[in-house]
C-alpha cells in the first residue's frame, strides 16, 4: 500500500461521523426546548461559537495568529444592520449571506497583507486593520451612527414567514440552523485534501511548499473563508439583537475570542463550540462575583491556562470522559487530544 | 510657519516619549523573540507609583521619577524570574495569550485600587506653561521630556556601543546560541535587560501622564503604538525604534492637527503601508527570525 493511500484511509476514517458528534448536536437542539427562558444567552453562545469556529479555521488549522478577527465580525454586523435599516434587503437569510460576502471581500483584500511577514507582523497587521475599521466607523458617523451605533433596526420575518419574537426563540433556532450548516461545510473543508494541506502548512510551511502545496494561495483561501464565517457571526449578532455599535470592532472582542478558542482547544472544530459554552459560563460566574472586575479573573484564567500548558490541560479534562468511553466502547473510541497544538 | 515648527516640536517630544516607553519592548523582542503585549502595564505601574508619591505623599516630581523607574524594574524582574522565563521556548500564540491575560489583570487591578478615571500628576510650577523662541511656542514640560529622553537615548547608545555589557547584549541579540557558546550568560543578560526595559517603561509612564493621559486602560490603548514602534523600527538595534518613534510621534501630532477628522486613521494607514513595503520593518535586518 502506498503512502498516499495510507493518508487517504486515515483521513477518511477521521472524517466519518461519530456517535458522539450526533449526540452533541442533539443535546444542543434539546437545550433549545429544555430552557425556554434562556434563549438570549444561548443565542449569544451560538454566535460566539460560530465566531470561534471562524478563528479556529485560521488559527487552529492554518496557524495564522490573528489579533483582529473582530474586524470581519464588525463588518458583517454593520453590513447586516445597514441592509435591514435602509430596507435594501429585507429577507434576513439573504441579508445574512450578503453581509458574510461583504466580510469575505474584505478578508480576501486583507489576506494579501496577512500572508506576508512573520508572526509579529501578522499580529500587527490584523490588529491594525481592526483598529482602522473602528476608526473609520467612528469617522463616518453619518452612516454608522458613530458611538451611538445603529438604532431602530427592525428585522423582517425569515423567508417572509417566521417572525422574530421578543423572547428570542426564533433567533435561537435561526442561529442554530446557521451554525449547523456552516459547521457541516467547515467539517467538509477541514477533512478534505485542502484541509490536510493546511495542516501541513501550519506544521512547516517550508516543507509544505517543498512537496508542492501552493502555500500562499491556500492561506488566502482559508483566510477569506474564515472572514466569511466571522461576517456571518457578526450579521447574526445584529439580526438577533437589533443593534450594531462600535464595540463590535473592539480589541477585547478579538482577545476574548482567543480565550474561547484556547479554553475549547484549537485545531478541531468542536473546540470553538465547547469553548464558547465554557467561556460564557465563566463570564457569568465572574460577573456575578465581581460585576466590575470580571476582566481580572478572565485574565487570570488565560495566564493559568498558558502556564499549565494547553495540551496538558486538555488531557486532564478528557481523562475522566476517556475512562468512561474506554469502559464502554473500547480503546479506539477514545477522544484524542489534537496533536501539535498551535 | 511657526505652527509647523510648534507641531514639529510637539511631535518630537511625543516621539521621544514613545521611544522611552517602547525601547524595552524592542529589546525583549529582539533578544528572546518574545511577544510581550503586557509592556504597557509596566508603564502604567510606573505612572501610578509616581502619581501616588507626588499627589498623596507630597514628594517632589523629580524625586518620584527615579522611583517610578525602580518600582517598574522591580516588578519586571520579579515577573521575569517567576513567570516569563517559562515561556521563552513556547509558541507565539502562547506568549500572546499569556501577556494579554496579564494586561487584563493589570487593567482590572488598577481599576480596583485607584478607580477608573484619568489621573493627573501635580507638576511643579517650573514645568508649566510655555515660552516663545522666535515666535515658536515651546512647552516647558515637553522641552523637559525632550531633554530627559534625549539624554537617555544617548546614554543607552553609549552603553550598547562602548561597554562590555553592551557588547554581550548585542552578541546575544545577534545569535543567542553562539553567544552562550562563548560563555555569555544569556538568561542573565536577558533578565537584566528585561528589568531595565520595564524600568524605562515605568519612567515613560510617569512622564506620559501629562501628555498621553493615565488611566487603567493605558496598556490596551497604547499597546498598538508600542507595537508599531517595534515592528516598524525593527528590533535589531535601538536606532531603528528611535527613528520609528520620532516618525510616529511627528506623524500622529501632524495628523491630529491638520486632518483632525481622520483621527488615528493616519498612523494606522502609515503602519500598514510600511509593513507591506518592508515586512521586517523600515530599519530591520532581513533576517527570517
Amino acid at each position: 500500500m502506498s503512502a498516499s493511500s495510507d493518508v487517504g484511509c486515515h483521513a477518511q476514517r477521521q472524517a466519518r461521523w461519530h456517535y458522539g458528534e450526533a449526540a452533541f448536536w442533539l443535546i444542543v437542539l434539546a437545550c433549545g426546548f429544555a430552557f425556554p427562558t434562556r434563549y438570549l444567552i444561548m443565542t449569544d453562545i451560538l454566535r460566539l461559537a460560530l465566531f470561534a469556529m471562524s478563528l479556529d479555521l485560521v488559527l487552529g488549522y492554518a496557524g495564522i495568529v490573528s489579533l483582529g478577527h473582530a474586524a470581519f465580525f464588525g463588518v458583517g454586523a454593520y453590513a447586516a444592520g445597514l441592509l435591514a435599516l435602509h430596507g435594501i434587503i429585507n429577507e434576513p437569510v439573504l441579508a445574512l449571506v450578503v453581509a458574510g460576502l461583504v466580510a469575505m471581500v474584505l478578508g480576501f483584500a486583507t489576506s494579501f497583507l496577512v500572508i506576508r511577514g512573520v508572526d509579529l507582523t501578522r499580529l500587527m497587521v490584523t490588529l491594525g486593520i481592526a483598529l482602522l475599521l473602528e476608526a473609520l466607523a467612528e469617522r463616518f458617523s453619518n452612516i454608522t451612527g458613530g458611538t451611538d451605533g445603529l438604532q431602530g433596526i427592525e428585522m423582517q420575518p425569515i423567508f417572509g414567514e417566521i417572525p422574530f419574537d421578543m423572547f428570542g426563540k426564533t433567533g435561537f433556532f435561526y442561529s442554530l440552523a446557521v451554525l449547523f450548516l456552516l459547521f457541516l461545510f467547515a467539517r467538509r473543508v477541514v477533512h478534505s485534501p485542502f484541509g490536510l494541506s493546511l495542516r501541513a502548512i501550519k506544521n512547516n510551511p517550508l516543507r509544505a511548499a517543498a512537496i508542492g502545496i501552493p502555500v500562499n494561495r491556500r492561506l488566502i483561501a482559508i483566510y477569506t473563508l474564515a472572514a466569511f464565517y466571522a461576517g456571518i457571526a457578526g450579521a447574526l449578532f445584529t439580526q438577533t439583537t437589533a443593534i450594531a455599535s462600535l464595540d463590535v470592532f473592539a480589541f477585547e472582542r478579538s482577545a476574548d475570542l482567543m480565550l474561547v478558542l484556547v479554553i475549547g482547544g484549537t485545531g478541531y472544530l468542536y473546540g470553538g463550540l465547547v469553548g464558547a459554552v465554557l467561556f460564557r459560563m465563566l463570564q457569568e460566574l465572574f460577573s456575578t462575583i465581581t460585576p466590575q472586575y470580571w476582566q481580572f479573573w478572565i485574565g487570570l484564567v488565560l495566564v493559568v491556562i498558558v502556564l499549565v500548558g494547553r495540551q496538558r490541560l486538555h488531557r486532564w479534562v478528557l481523562y475522566v470522559p476517556n475512562l468512561v468511553i474506554r469502559q464502554i466502547a473500547g480503546r479506539k473510541a477514545v477522544v484524542a487530544v489534537p496533536e501539535n497544538d498551535a | 510657519m511657526t505652527s509647523i515648527l510648534t507641531n514639529l516640536f510637539d511631535g518630537v517630544a511625543y516621539g521621544m516619549l514613545l521611544f522611552v516607553l517602547a525601547c524595552g519592548l524592542a529589546v525583549t523582542l529582539g533578544l528572546m523573540n518574545f511577544v510581550n503585549l503586557a509592556h504597557g502595564a509596566f508603564a502604567m505601574a510606573g505612572g501610578y507609583v509616581c502619581m501616588v508619591l507626588v499627589n498623596r505623599m507630597g514628594w517632589p516630581f523629580f524625586a518620584a521619577l527615579p522611583l517610578a523607574f525602580v518600582s517598574s524594574a522591580a516588578i519586571g524582574i520579579v515577573l521575569e524570574r517567576t513567570l516569563y522565563r517559562h515561556l521563552y521556548a513556547r509558541s507565539h500564540l502562547d506568549q500572546v495569550l499569556f501577556t494579554i491575560g496579564l494586561t487584563f489583570m493589570s487593567v482590572a487591578a488598577v481599576d480596583y485600587i485607584q478607580g477608573s478615571s484619568r489621573v493627573f500628576i501635580n507638576l511643579p510650577a517650573a514645568l508649566q506653561g510655555q515660552f516663545d523662541v522666535f515666535g515658536v511656542g515651546i512647552g516647558r514640560y515637553r522641552l523637559m521630556i525632550i531633554v530627559i529622553c534625549g539624554l537617555l537615548t544617548i546614554g543607552l547608545q553609549m552603553v550598547l556601543a562602548k561597554t562590555r555589557f553592551g557588547s554581550r547584549l548585542r552578541a546575544a541579540v545577534d545569535d543567542p546560541r553562539a553567544a552562550s557558546g562563548l560563555g555569555i550568560n544569556v538568561p542573565q543578560v536577558f533578565a537584566f535587560t528585561f528589568a531595565f526595559g520595564c524600568g524605562l517603561a515605568g519612567l515613560g509612564g510617569a512622564l506620559s501622564a501629562e501628555i498621553l493621559g493615565l488611566d487603567p486602560y493605558f496598556p490596551l490603548k497604547f499597546m498598538i503604538y508600542f507595537l508599531i514602534v517595534v515592528t516598524v523600527g525593527g528590533s535589531s538595534s535601538i536606532t531603528g525604534p528611535f527613528l520609528a518613534s520620532l516618525l510616529l510621534g511627528i506623524g500622529d501630532v501632524a495628523g491630529k492637527y491638520y486632518v483632525p477628522k481622520m483621527g488615528p486613521f493616519v498612523i494606522y494607514t502609515m503602519m500598514i503601508v510600511i509593513l507591506i513595503w518592508r515586512p521586517n520593518g523600515l530599519f530591520g535586518r532581513t533576517a527570517t527570525r
